[in-house]
């Protein structure tokens, strides 16, 4: 193993955060925070509770899986394109590295932004709304495995991506819709019967509800399930992943 | 690093490449069942117009392009089934300018040494910049350098894990005569420790100036390899042919003329001259024929295939 060459690429990427830290950390930390003060403290108060639990407090886990997510795509995402764009990514194909080694790198960048940011934001939320955490392990796992397996996901898409067009789409017109969907702000048992049904379809919902039942003991679906699935989506990344590198789409000639 | 060679690769060869095609996805054949081999510490200049190839081969070797059919080997290891080895031996600066912007020219020399598995060594990227006459610049910003001072740090980063080969590809391409003559002193330095230096150009004084083996590439084939003095003086080389009225049995003892030579049926004689000389001999050659009462029929000049070549060479790179 090339450990080296990986720990280069991740603290490169770390270094380019830490460059633009306004962008990658404050950024994310304020919008997530003004959910919790316009939904949680202002709205919240007048909402009725959800499952025993209070709104501000309900929507804690969603949001946080939320920013998560979109920004452990887009953060792993420009993470690869950037090089590809610039045409640095030579220095990546020449150098005595696997395929592994680079995905550590830059997804281990990206995942660790991502758990940076959830914690600040879950820091954050606890000024505005009570929260509790009744299985903090569980909690921890969730949001190691989500952030690794959406960067991987990114670190897909800014392989695929061939302008920078291509690259946000992704994150806009997929993930943003399916967090919002996915029971971020709502249980989906409010849903009717069809449209829950329809809901299910959705992975994300998998992974806010796992979340919700490791802070306050509730889920939409069963524990195990919301694991299966973030599971499956992290094999399924991986494989196309070791696709990519192996045949060199978008990456040889 | 050791200088192993498994599978018995000739003991001077450090880049063996054997039938190596390539056809990209859109159908065009940029490589020809190339066959070429590499010596050690030599400088070698591969040399083509526009297209002909040059870059794929190096991409191949380095890693860059997938090949689709043939074999690479450096210092005899593989370069798909150990490609930890063979990479780890190689420098590349690719022909197009691909830098960060944002970074640091010490930090950008370092990452690529990282990527290379090496430790950080400080002195030795030291070294590299003050060879590169970058040392002063190292705590600039990328962007902030020069066109020139840009296709160093490339140079910089390539040598960061010290190479045993390096790869320039088109290194002098919309560079200045001045900085062109440093750059040359620059793999001057590099061969003189040993290193290999393999080159791409499309002129040819370049090659001459540099190179002590010439490889011509033309439309995906190695059409010629040649030691550099030797293709120096071949080239400029003309052929006279003289049609005889009543064919020869041998050459008469008078007309023995350096370069003149009777052709196999004869009835004809080939006189081998250099354009570039002050005297070719061309008049004394007839006046000799003339005196040995040799008649000839037809005559006709021919240029030599590299000559041609060469015609060819820079009727594309202009």
């Amino acid at each position: 193993m090339n450990w080296r060459g990986a720990a280069t690429i991740y603290k490169a990427e770390m270094a380019r955060t830490g460059r633009t830290l306004m962008q990658s950390i404050l950024a994310p930390v304020i919008s997530t925070s003004l959910y919790f003060v316009v939904f949680g403290a202002a709205i919240g108060s007048r909402m009725e509770s959800i499952d025993g639990i209070g709104y501000g407090a309900f929507i804690v886990p969603g949001l946080v899986m939320m920013m998560i997510l979109m920004q452990s795509v887009s953060n792993a995402a420009i993470g690869i394109y950037f090089p590809k764009f610039n045409g640095t990514v030579y220095e990546l194909l020449s150098a005595p590295i696997s395929a592994l080694e680079v995905v550590i790198g830059f997804v281990g960048a990206a995942a660790t932004k991502s758990l940076i940011l959830g914690a600040l934001v879950m820091v954050t939320a606890a000024f505005f709304v009570p929260m509790e955490i009744q299985h903090p392990l569980a909690m921890l796992a969730f949001l190691i495995m989500t952030s690794v397996t959406f960067s991987l996901f990114g670190f897909i898409i800014g392989i695929w991506a061939d302008n920078f067009e291509q690259l946000n789409i992704v994150p806009m017109l997929i993930v943003t819709p399916l967090t919002f969907l996915g029971g971020s702000f709502y249980s989906i048992s409010v849903l009717p019967p069809f449209w829950q049904t329809v809901t299910l379809f959705n992975p994300v919902v998998y992974l806010i509800s796992g979340f919700r039942w490791s802070f306050y003991g509730v889920s939409d679906v069963d524990i195990g399930i919301s694991l299966a699935a973030i599971a499956g989506f992290f094999a399924a990344c991986v494989t196309i992943v070791w696709w990519m590198f192996k045949t060199g789409y978008r990456l040889k000639t | 690093m050791t200088d192993e060679t498994p599978s018995g690769a000739a003991e001077t060869a450090v880049l063996s490449i054997d039938g190596l095609s390539k056809t990209y996805a859109g159908g065009f054949t940029a490589l020809k069942s190339v066959d070429l081999d590499i010596r050690k510490g030599e400088i070698f200049a591969l040399l083509g117009p526009n297209g002909a190839g040059k870059t794929t081969l190096i991409g191949i070797v380095c890693g860059l392009v997938n090949a689709t059919a043939g074999r690479v080997e450096v210092f005899g290891h593989d370069i798909d089934g150990d490609y930890r080895k063979t990479r780890a031996r190689i420098g590349l600066v690719p022909q197009e300018m691909s830098i960060d912007m944002f970074t640091k020219v010490r930090d950008a020399v370092a990452y690529s040494r990282g990527l290379f598995g090496k430790p950080a060594d400080p002195d030795y990227i030291e070294q590299v910049l003050r060879d590169l006459s970058l040392w002063d610049k190292r705590d600039t910003q990328m962007r902030a350098l020069s066109g020139g001072m840009k296709r160093r740090v490339m140079i910089a980063k390539a040598l960061s894990h010290d190479p045993d080969i390096l790869f320039l590809d088109e290194p002098t391409a919309g560079v200045d005569v001045e900085l062109r003559q440093g750059m040359w002193q620059v793999v001057e330095k590099l061969r003189q420790r040993g290193k290999t230096i393999i080159l791409t150009t499309h002129y040819i004084q370049e090659a001459e100036e540099m190179a002590d083996r010439v490889g011509v590439i033309r439309q995906g084939e190695i059409v010629l390899v040649e030691e550099t003095a030797t293709l120096m003086a071949k080239l400029g080389r003309k052929q006279l042919i003289l049609q005889l009225a009543e064919p020869l049995k041998a050459l008469p003892p008078e007309l023995s003329v350096e370069g003149l030579s009777l052709a196999p049926d004869g009835d004809a004689l080939h006189f081998d001259y250099d354009t570039k000389a002050d005297r070719p001999g061309i008049t004394t050659l007839l006046a000799s024929l003339n005196a040995a009462g040799v008649s000839v029929r037809d005559l006709e000049t021919r240029q030599s295939s590299l000559e041609e070549i060469f015609v060819d060479l820079v009727g594309g790179a202009s």
